[in-house]
């Protein structure tokens, strides 16, 4: 007994030591800007639940969600393409070329603004846009409601994310948003440099992070956790043919017109290639044209300026950029009900 | 009468001028600092003149498209300042157009 308390004894400051070390740590983990949360926010509506997120795969996967049943979330947002397609902009309905590249959905559940025009606010908001666009997976929502009520698989696994509330449009909706939020970037070498492991990353890419906050005028735009200010920019990037008016369309100011949402830089070096018309195959490539002030001068935001970045620059800049890329999980596709 | 002493009557004349004018006891400014409007609702009155300062680092725009009184003020850099006069009564929804997310308003009196 008395052995037993002495240890009890030494090793109650140890453990409050312990404590105190793991709570600091994680305080300062929350209080660094640069590194995310451990979860993204849920509305009070549809808080995440197991059989919520089940329900949203199984959506998320299902090619019946189209109307040729050719299409589905993941045809465009490719887990195993870092959530987008590699492809320079979106191939949509009938494999028809759309005029936009396919943003990546890591992280996009902590976004307030969605779609490259922000022309949707919430998850909720955005995951039925693709399934109804015309030029997208086209097929209108009630169709799609009747078709998910003929698949018998599916009624109990919308009671069981649901229960009550049927298979409607704001089911079908809820459950892809639960799905999306679990959709989260995964620790980068770049994390584990901030949370203190000094060899996580190189000499290089540390100096390419202070070239990032300053010279380079990086974070100006690409900004926290998550590398957005969630903001709208015209960066002057060349077009051919008709421009795309970008967030003008949902807000006819003159400084909106071509301009576009900042896209998050994390598992960046999985999303090539680059921009909003994917016009470019490297991390060098956007560099290079961040260091030119842009292209196309024509209503272009305030903040591009030439940089006069040296090769030596540039090139660490590049090795910032791909330390916020983490190993990407497997992913599991299911198998769908029927 | 000297040059200066013209200069100095004329300076003099300027402020006692510009301190009678009403417009100036209306005159209100909002900064935007930390990508925020640093007031969340104004209150001022038909007449008023609101000026916008840019206190961060980065751009900012400031625009209404409100039914009572709509305007864009552009975009502009840290230090820069942008006015606008207030010429209804009502309820003005204020935001910068670069970052969405900085929201105000402005409860116009008449």
């Amino acid at each position: 007994m008395s052995h037993k308390f002495r240890s009890q004894r030494v090793s109650l400051p140890l453990i409050l030591l312990f404590g105190f070390l793991v709570i600091g740590s994680v305080v300062a983990a929350e209080s660094d800007p640069w590194l995310r949360p451990d979860f993204a926010p849920a509305p009070p509506e549809n808080q995440l639940t197991p059989a919520r997120i089940h329900l949203g795969q199984l959506l998320f996967f299902d090619p019946r969600l189209s109307r040729k049943s050719t299409m589905s979330c993941a045809s465009c947002h490719n887990p195993a393409l870092g959530w987008s397609d590699g492809l320079p902009t979106a191939s949509g309905f009938d494999m028809h070329t759309l005029a936009r590249a396919t943003p990546t959905i890591v992280n996009t559940s902590f976004n307030p603004i969605q779609m490259w025009d922000g022309r949707k606010s919430t998850l909720e908001d955005q995951a039925t846009g693709p399934i109804e666009a015309a030029g997208e997976m086209n097929l209108p929502l009630p169709e799609l409601i009747e078709r998910l009520k003929a698949i018998p698989g599916y009624a109990s696994k919308f009671e069981a994310a649901y229960p009550g509330m049927g298979i409607t449009a704001v089911t079908v909706a809820r459950g892809l948003a639960s799905f999306e939020r679990t959709v989260l970037s995964t620790e980068s070498p770049f994390d584990r440099w901030r949370k203190g492991d000094e060899k996580a990353v190189s000499a290089s890419a540390k100096h390419g992070f202070e070239l990032f906050q300053d010279k380079a005028k990086c974070a100006v735009c690409h900004m926290g956790y998550n590398f957005t200010d969630n903001g709208f920019h015209n960066i002057g990037l060349k077009t051919e043919g008709e421009p795309d008016v970008g967030r003008f369309a949902q807000r006819p100011l003159k400084s909106m017109h071509g301009a576009f949402k900042t896209p998050t830089l994390r598992d960046i070096a999985l999303t090539a290639p680059y921009m909003r018309n994917g016009s470019y195959k490297t991390l060098m490539e956007v560099v290079e044209h961040y260091d030119r002030g842009g292209d196309d001068k024509t209503n272009l935001d305030i903040n591009m300026v030439p940089l006069s970045l040296t090769a030596s620059e540039k090139q660490d800049l590049v090795a910032f950029l791909e330390s916020l890329t983490g190993v990407p999980p497997d992913v599991r596709v299911p198998a769908l009900p029927h | 009468m000297t040059r200066s002493q013209t200069v100095f009557r004329l300076s003099l004349m300027a402020v006692v001028v510009a301190c009678a004018m009403p417009a100036l006891a209306g005159d209100q400014t909002v900064s935007q600092a930390k990508k925020a409007f640093t007031v969340g609702v104004l209150k001022a009155k038909v007449g008023d003149t609101v000026t916008f300062r840019n206190d961060d680092e980065f751009a900012h725009n400031v625009f209404s498209l409100s039914d009572a009184q709509s305007f864009d003020l552009g975009s502009y850099k840290k230090g820069e300042v942008r006015s606008v006069k207030l010429t209804a009564p009502g309820t003005i929804e204020v935001e910068c157009a670069i970052h969405p997310e900085m929201k105000m308003k402005i409860e116009v009196a008449k």
